[in-house]
C-alpha cells in the first residue's frame, strides 16, 4: 500500500506534470529545430512567434465565447486554434518575405540572421504587449478536471490522490497526433523527403531539382503549427503572459540543443529529458521516502535537490553538460 | 577627414537632443538619460570589443551586469556583524570546498586519461562534495538569513567606498568570463550565443535566489555614493550661496521676503538633484573618455590588427602563427569585465540592487542594438547607438503618445481603440527598436557609423 502511494505520489507530482509540460516543450523546440535545419539559423523570435500565435487563438476564443460558440466540455479555444494556425501561418510567411528571404538570397552567415531574428523578436515583443497588454489572461473554458484528487483518493482508497486536468491530457494527445504527422510527412511524402535533403546538402538538393523557395515555405508553414499549439496549449495549462513566453524560449533552445539541433526526432525527446529533469530534480522527495522507507531511516529534511526557484538553472546546466561532452547532441544533429 | 566629421556631428546632434529634452520635459529627467546612456555606452563598448574586433557573440550581458551589481553590494555594503558570527566561518569554508572541488577535478583530469572511468569518479566526487558542502553550509545560511530579516539577513559586505566596486565588478566578471570562456567559445558562434545566453540566466538566478549573499529578491537599498547626498546639498551654505548667485536675477525681482525665502527653497531643492546627478554625469563621462581613448589605442595597435585578422579570417590568421584560441579567450575576459564594471556603475546611480530586474530583453539585447545601430568594430558608433537607442527607449513614449493623438484626433475620446493605444504607449518602444535594428540590418549593416579601417602607407 505504501509504495502504490509513493507511486501515485510521484505519477501526480512529477509524471503528469513533466509529461504536459515536455510536450508543449517538445513541440517548440521541433519548430526551433527544423527553422535550423532549413534556415540555417537560430530563431530568437520563435518565442515571441508562439505568444503571437496563442494571442491570436486567444482573441478568436473571445470572440466565440462572445457569440455563444463552446465545444462542449471542451476547451472552445481547441475550436479557435485552427484559424489563429492560419493568422500565424500568414504572418510568418510575410514575415520570411519582407525580413529574412533578403539574408537567404544573399547568403548571409547565419550569425547575422540571429541578429535579425532580435529585430523580429522586438517588434512581435510589442505587437503582442500593445494588442493584448502585459497581465494574466485566462481563456480557458470547458471542464477543469477529468479527475480529481478526492475522486481518486475515494476511487482507489489511497492516502494520495491523483488530480488529472483536462488540459494535461488534451496537451499529451495533441502533441503525439502532431508529432506522428510530422515524422510521417518528413519520412514518406516526397515533400518531407525534399526538406530532408535540403537540409542535409543544400547544393546536391538544388541539383536535383528541389525548388528552394517551396521547402522554405513550408518549413515556415511547419514551423508557425507547432509555435501556437505549443504556445495555445502551455496557455491553456497555465495561463497566458506574454513575459513567460519569451522565458520558454530558453528551455526550448536547451531542448533542441540537447537532441542535437536540426533533428526533430532528438528535439522531441529532448523537450521530455529538459522537462523532466527540472520537475524531478526540484521536487522534495520527503513525503515519497516516508512512505517507502522504514520509519527508522525516515528523512527530516526536504530531500531536495535544488529548491524550485532553480528551475531553469537546471535545463541551462544539462544544456552545457550536454555541450561540453557531446556538442552535437545526444541524437545526432543536423539532418532532418 | 569626413568620418570624423560624421562623428563630431552626430554626436553634436545627440547633445542637442538631450538638451532639448531638459527645455521641454526638465532637466532631471535630461540627465538621467545622460546618465543611463553613459553608463549604456560602456556596456556597448564592452560588447563592441567582443562582437567587434573579434566576432564573438556573447548574449550574456546581463549576467555580467548583474555579476558588476553583486560586486557593489558587496564593496559597499557595511558588513552585518551578526551574521559573520553565527555563519561567517561556514560560508567560508564552503567557499573554500568549493574551490577545492574545482582544484581535485582539474588535477584529476590532468592526471587519468579521458575514459568513461575518469567521468565516473569526476561524477562521484562532485557529489560528495555537494552533500559535505550543503551539511555544512545549510544550518549556517538558515542562521544568516534568519538576523534581523527585514533589513538585513545577509552576510553585507566590505564596507568601503562604492567607488572601488566599479574595479571590483570588472574582477568579477573577468573571473566569471574566464571560466565560460574556457567552457564555451569551444562551441560554434550560433551556439555560443545561445549558451552565453543561458550562463547568464543561471547567473541571475543565483544572484536572485542566494539570500545569505545579496538578500536575493528583497532587494538592498540605500547603498553608498560617490556623489554628495541631496540633504547635504540642501544644507549646506556654499551650495545655498551657488543657487541664490546663479538666480540672483530672478530673486531679485521677488520683493516678498517670506516669498523670496519659498521661491529659493524650491530652487535649491531642485538645484540639489541637479548637481548630484551633474556628479555622476562627470564620474560617469570620465570612465567613458579613458574607456574610448584606451580602446581605440587597442584598435590600431598591432594587437587590434591581429584581431580583426582573426575575425575576418579565422584559418589565415592560424596558418599566421596566431593563437585563436587564447586571443578569443582574452577578448571575451575583456569585454565581459568592462560589461561588469558598467553593472557596478548602474547599481551606483540606482543607490539599489534589484535583482528581478535583471531581464535579458533589457540588460543583453538592447545592449546588442546599440552596438549594431551605432556601427560594430568602431567605438565611437558604439557609444553613439547607445546615446540614441536609450534617448528613443525612455523617449518613446511620449513621442508615440504625440502620434497617437495626431494621427486619431477624428476619434471621440471615449472611443475603445483609442484608449487602448494609449495604455499601451509603453510597448510602441519595443516596436521601434525592432524596426529600427531591421532596417539598420537591411539598409546600413555596418551601423551609423561603419568600423573604418586605417592603413598606414609606408
Amino acid at each position: 500500500m505504501d509504495f502504490l502511494n509513493a507511486i501515485v505520489l510521484i505519477a501526480n507530482f512529477v509524471i503528469v506534470p513533466a509529461l504536459t509540460y515536455g510536450s508543449q516543450l517538445a513541440l517548440g523546440a521541433i519548430g526551433v529545430t527544423l527553422i535550423y535545419g532549413v534556415l540555417r539559423f537560430a530563431n530568437f523570435a520563435y518565442g515571441d512567434l508562439m505568444a503571437f500565435g496563442t494571442m491570436i487563438s486567444i482573441l478568436i476564443t473571445w470572440k466565440f465565447q462572445s457569440m455563444g460558440i463552446t465545444f462542449g466540455f471542451l476547451p472552445t479555444a481547441l475550436l479557435a486554434l485552427p484559424f489563429a494556425v492560419v493568422v500565424t501561418i500568414i504572418v510568418s510567411l510575410i514575415f520570411d518575405k519582407f525580413i529574412f528571404e533578403y539574408y537567404r538570397i544573399k547568403k548571409s552567415p547565419g550569425v547575422t540572421l540571429i541578429v535579425v531574428s532580435l529585430g523580429l523578436m522586438f517588434v512581435l515583443n510589442g505587437i503582442v504587449r500593445i494588442v493584448i497588454g502585459t497581465g494574466d489572461k485566462q481563456f480557458f473554458d470547458g471542464q477543469k478536471f477529468l479527475i480529481k484528487a478526492n475522486e481518486f483518493k475515494e476511487l482507489t482508497g489511497l492516502n494520495e490522490g491523483l488530480a488529472i486536468k483536462s488540459t494535461q491530457l488534451i496537451t499529451l494527445i495533441t502533441t503525439v497526433i502532431i508529432a506522428l504527422m510530422l515524422f510521417w510527412f518528413l519520412e514518406k511524402t516526397k515533400t518531407g523527403k525534399s526538406m530532408r535533403a535540403y537540409s542535409n546538402n543544400e547544393d546536391l538538393a538544388l541539383l536535383s531539382g528541389i525548388d528552394p523557395s517551396r521547402v522554405v515555405m513550408i518549413t515556415w508553414i511547419i514551423a508557425s503549427i507547432l509555435a501556437t499549439v505549443a504556445g495555445t496549449l502551455y496557455g491553456l495549462d497555465k495561463s497566458f503572459k506574454p513575459f513567460t513566453y519569451f522565458n520558454n524560449l530558453l528551455p526550448i533552445f536547451a531542448a533542441a540543443i540537447v537532441g542535437g539541433i536540426g533533428n526533430p526526432i532528438g528535439a522531441f525527446f529532448g523537450g521530455f529529458l529538459v522537462a523532466f529533469s527540472e520537475i524531478m530534480i526540484t521536487y522534495a522527495y520527503k513525503k515519497v521516502l516516508i512512505y517507502l522507507l522504514p520509519e527508522s531511516l525516515e528523512p527530516t529534511s526536504l530531500m531536495q535537490l535544488l529548491s524550485t526557484d532553480y528551475k531553469f538553472a537546471v535545463s541551462f546546466s544539462i544544456l552545457v553538460i550536454v555541450l561540453l561532452f557531446r556538442p552535437n547532441g545526444i541524437f545526432k544533429g543536423k539532418v532532418l | 577627414m569626413r568620418e570624423n566629421e560624421n562623428v563630431i556631428l552626430s554626436f553634436a546632434i545627440m547633445a542637442v537632443l538631450i538638451v532639448f529634452v531638459g527645455v521641454l520635459q526638465s532637466w532631471g529627467v535630461a540627465l538621467s538619460i545622460l546618465n543611463l546612456c553613459l553608463i549604456s555606452a560602456v556596456m556597448s563598448i564592452g560588447v563592441n570589443i567582443q562582437w567587434g574586433y573579434a566576432g564573438l557573440i556573447n548574449f550574456g550581458v546581463m549576467g555580467f551586469t548583474a555579476l558588476g551589481g553583486l560586486a557593489a553590494v558587496l564593496v559597499s555594503v557595511n558588513p552585518v556583524r551578526e551574521a559573520w558570527s553565527v555563519g561567517g566561518i561556514e560560508i567560508l569554508v564552503s567557499i573554500g570546498l568549493v574551490l577545492l572541488l574545482v582544484f581535485t577535478i582539474k588535477v584529476i583530469s590532468k592526471k587519468i586519461e579521458q575514459s568513461k572511468k575518469r567521468n565516473i569518479l569526476i561524477g562521484i566526487i562532485i557529489g560528495l562534495f555537494i552533500i559535505l558542502i550543503r551539511t555544512i553550509s545549510g544550518p549556517a545560511i538558515e542562521a544568516i538569513e534568519s538576523v534581523n530579516p527585514a533589513t538585513q539577513g545577509f552576510l553585507g559586505g566590505l564596507g568601503l567606498p562604492i567607488i572601488f566596486s566599479w574595479i571590483v565588478g570588472g574582477l568579477f566578471a573577468a573571473l566569471v568570463a574566464f571560466v565560460i570562456g574556457k567552457v564555451a567559445l569551444g562551441l560554434r558562434s550560433d551556439y555560443l550565443a545561445i549558451a552565453t545566453l543561458l550562463i547568464s540566466g543561471i547567473i541571475v538566478s543565483i544572484v536572485k535566489h542566494e539570500d545569505w549573499l545579496s538578500r536575493g529578491v528583497k532587494n538592498v537599498i540605500g547603498m553608498k555614493r560617490p556623489a554628495p547626498y541631496e540633504i547635504d546639498l540642501q544644507q549646506a551654505e556654499w551650495f545655498i550661496n551657488l543657487v541664490t548667485f546663479l538666480n540672483s536675477s530672478k530673486l531679485n525681482l521677488i520683493n516678498d521676503v517670506i516669498k523670496k525665502e519659498k521661491f529659493l527653497n524650491q530652487l535649491v531643492m531642485d538645484a540639489s538633484t541637479i548637481f548630484v546627478k551633474l556628479c555622476f554625469a562627470g564620474l560617469f563621462s570620465t570612465v567613458v573618455i579613458i574607456l574610448l581613448i584606451l580602446t581605440q589605442k587597442a584598435l590600431y595597435s598591432p594587437w587590434g590588427r591581429m584581431m580583426r585578422a582573426i575575425r575576418d579570417n579565422e584559418e589565415a590568421a592560424k596558418a599566421m602563427g596566431k593563437n585563436v584560441v587564447k586571443q578569443h579567450l582574452n577578448i571575451f575576459i575583456i569585454g565581459s569585465s568592462i560589461i561588469g564594471m558598467a553593472g557596478a556603475m548602474l547599481v551606483t546611480y540606482d543607490g539599489l540592487f534589484t535583482p528581478v530586474s535583471y531581464q535579458p530583453l533589457r540588460y543583453t539585447f538592447l545592449i546588442w542594438i546599440m552596438v549594431i545601430i551605432g556601427g560594430t568594430g568602431n567605438n565611437y558608433g558604439s557609444v553613439l547607438g547607445a546615446f540614441i537607442v536609450w534617448f528613443l527607449w525612455i523617449e518613446a513614449a511620449p513621442i508615440s503618445l504625440f502620434l497617437i493623438n495626431i494621427l486619431t484626433s477624428n476619434f471621440d475620446h471615449s472611443n475603445e481603440f483609442k484608449k487602448h493605444l494609449i495604455n499601451s504607449v509603453p510597448y510602441f518602444r519595443f516596436i521601434i527598436m525592432g524596426i529600427g535594428l531591421l532596417f539598420i540590418m537591411r539598409y546600413r549593416p555596418k551601423g551609423l557609423l561603419p568600423e573604418k579601417i586605417k592603413i598606414q602607407k609606408i
